[in-house]
């Protein structure tokens, strides 16, 4: 409960400070429209091996990576608070150290889920038909990504020093877990080889179970193994997060 | 002095680096009364800031044990956290928060309730002469106004020791001798400790009750401005730095950088 109470304190903190930097708001939630807006027509005529419209493909890949690519960098805004000794301050108060990781990471969730739900509406205004139910299915796997990659994000920002140093290491992690995922389009195109790869990648999961999810279909392997590996990672990743957040470098 | 409200037992520090290990605190023994100023004092690297950091429990130290305020330092950290303040010399301020927004959050991060952290934060800026200022970023203010609203954070929750972490680097003249006032005011008004570093001697000696001088991560010397300056310099009228420089031994410009 004080946990809870606590948590609360900094949410409402971090959300205000997001609420008010619109340009910040406005600038991370471009580029996916954009990657819908501009790249999504370009599927419709290709046949690209699974059931259902290319929309019904592209989205949920756009969604998943909305929470890997935002979620990994919002240990900037730590980094940052860091600096200015904001965090170090927050940190002599009787607030839980757990509340102070667990706060932002809600608010992050909460950024992340509203800006999922503009794409969907940006989706079913260029042809997205999906079941609500599939796509509130599909909102929660984006919320449960977006909390284990932000917490982790925040147990590397409490561990390296300068912001080019945690960009490189976000980066570089980012970026082939992004394509081994078959966000953009589907391993379903892939060779053998990268298929294989990408099995070893946990968004994979995650990205799979959110296209059944939005052809409508909620009981199979594919939707119980995608919520399986996602919850797992999130587990892991809150702990690691935790763990990193409470070490303490001079 | 009437009871004691910081008791430091030999508390240390060792840094593992690449390098090797860095001892950068080496055991401070040390007790500070009720409602006093103490200065603490000492060349860059000496471990002054090291030491504030274990002192509010930032920084688990490597050994010995203190009690602060009437908390365990290292079996009750929060009980610590939830009786003093801490200004670092970083500030700590959001330049994108209002000074109000700052202020009263920073009493909910106390556990007050929102009207009672709205209470004190517009108490805090009467005291403090902020009230004019509380819609302003913070970032938005002159280098003497935010550490004001600093300082205020620092005492959100009516710390009974509060630790400034040189708090006058970087400030004009106007804006210190200010600050000192203020300093002095808490204490007379509130009856709180206050614990400063700082490397300016004019500072200590202003403002400081008793001074601790630390180097190369132990105290060196203790007491009071004008026994350091009998004791070390050999005549109470010379120089604080005279007898800074007698204690430490060399001038600060000198001294190798370390942690």
């Amino acid at each position: 409960m004080t946990l809870l109470a606590h948590t609360g304190i900094v949410f409402g903190r971090c959300l205000r400070s997001t609420l008010r930097s619109k340009t910040n708001l406005f600038f991370g939630m471009l580029q996916p429209l954009l990657l819908l807006a501009l790249f999504g027509p370009l599927l419709t005529g290709l046949d690209m091996g699974v059931s259902g419209s290319s929309w019904q493909t592209l989205v949920p890949g756009v969604l998943v990576q909305l929470a890997l690519l935002g979620g990994s960098y919002v240990g900037l805004g730590l980094l940052m608070d860091r600096n200015l000794g904001v965090l170090d301050r927050m940190r002599v108060t009787p607030v839980s150290p757990l509340a102070l990781l667990l706060g932002r990471t809600l608010r992050d969730v909460v950024q992340l889920v509203a800006q999922s739900v503009l794409l969907v509406l940006l989706g079913l205004a260029f042809g997205l038909r999906a079941p609500l139910p599939g796509v509130l299915v599909g909102l929660l796997f984006v919320a449960v990504l977006a909390a284990a990659l932000s917490a982790l994000s925040y147990g590397l920002a409490m561990n390296v020093r300068t912001s080019p140093e945690f960009a490189a290491i976000a980066n570089t992690a980012a970026m082939p877990l992004m394509l081994l995922s078959g966000l953009l389009l589907p391993m379903t195109l892939a060779p053998g080889w990268l298929e294989g790869a990408s099995r070893a990648v946990p968004f994979r999961y995650t990205v799979d179970a959110v296209r059944q999810v939005f052809l409508g279909h909620y009981a199979n392997t594919t939707v119980a193994v995608g919520a399986a590996v996602t919850l797992a990672l999130a587990a892991l990743c809150l702990m690691g997060g935790a763990r990193l957040f409470g070490r303490v470098r001079g | 002095m009437s009871s004691s409200v910081i008791r430091v037992r030999g508390l240390t520090r060792t840094f593992a680096l690449g390098s090797g290990p860095v001892h950068a605190v080496r055991g401070i023994d040390l007790t500070v009364g009720r409602g006093e100023i103490l200065g603490f004092l000492g060349p860059n690297g000496a471990g002054k800031t090291t030491t504030l950091r274990m002192l509010t429990t930032l920084l688990p130290p490597s050994g010995g044990e203190a009690e602060i305020a009437g908390r365990d330092l290292l079996r009750d950290p929060a009980g610590v956290r939830r009786r003093i303040g801490y200004v670092a010399q970083s500030g700590g301020l959001d330049p994108a928060c209002s000074v109000r927004e700052e202020l009263v959050t920073q009493g909910r991060l106390h556990l007050m309730s929102r009207g009672a952290a709205a209470g004190r934060a517009a108490e805090l800026a009467a005291e403090l002469g902020l009230s004019g200022l509380m819609d302003r970023p913070t970032g938005a203010l002159s280098g003497g106004q935010r550490r004001r609203v600093e300082i205020a954070l620092g005492l959100v929750n009516r710390p009974e020791v509060v630790f400034l972490d040189e708090p006058t680097t970087g400030l004009d003249p106007g804006s210190r001798a200010e600050l000192w006032d203020l300093v002095r005011r808490v204490r007379a008004e509130h009856g709180t400790t206050v614990f400063l570093t700082t490397h300016y001697l004019d500072e200590a000696d202003a403002l400081a009750d008793r001074i601790v001088v630390v180097d190369a991560g132990r105290i060196v010397a203790e007491g009071t401005s004008a026994e350091l300056k009998r004791r070390y310099a050999g005549d109470p009228a010379t120089s604080l730095q005279d007898a800074f420089l007698a204690i430490t031994g060399r001038s600060t410009a000198e001294r190798p950088l370390a942690i």
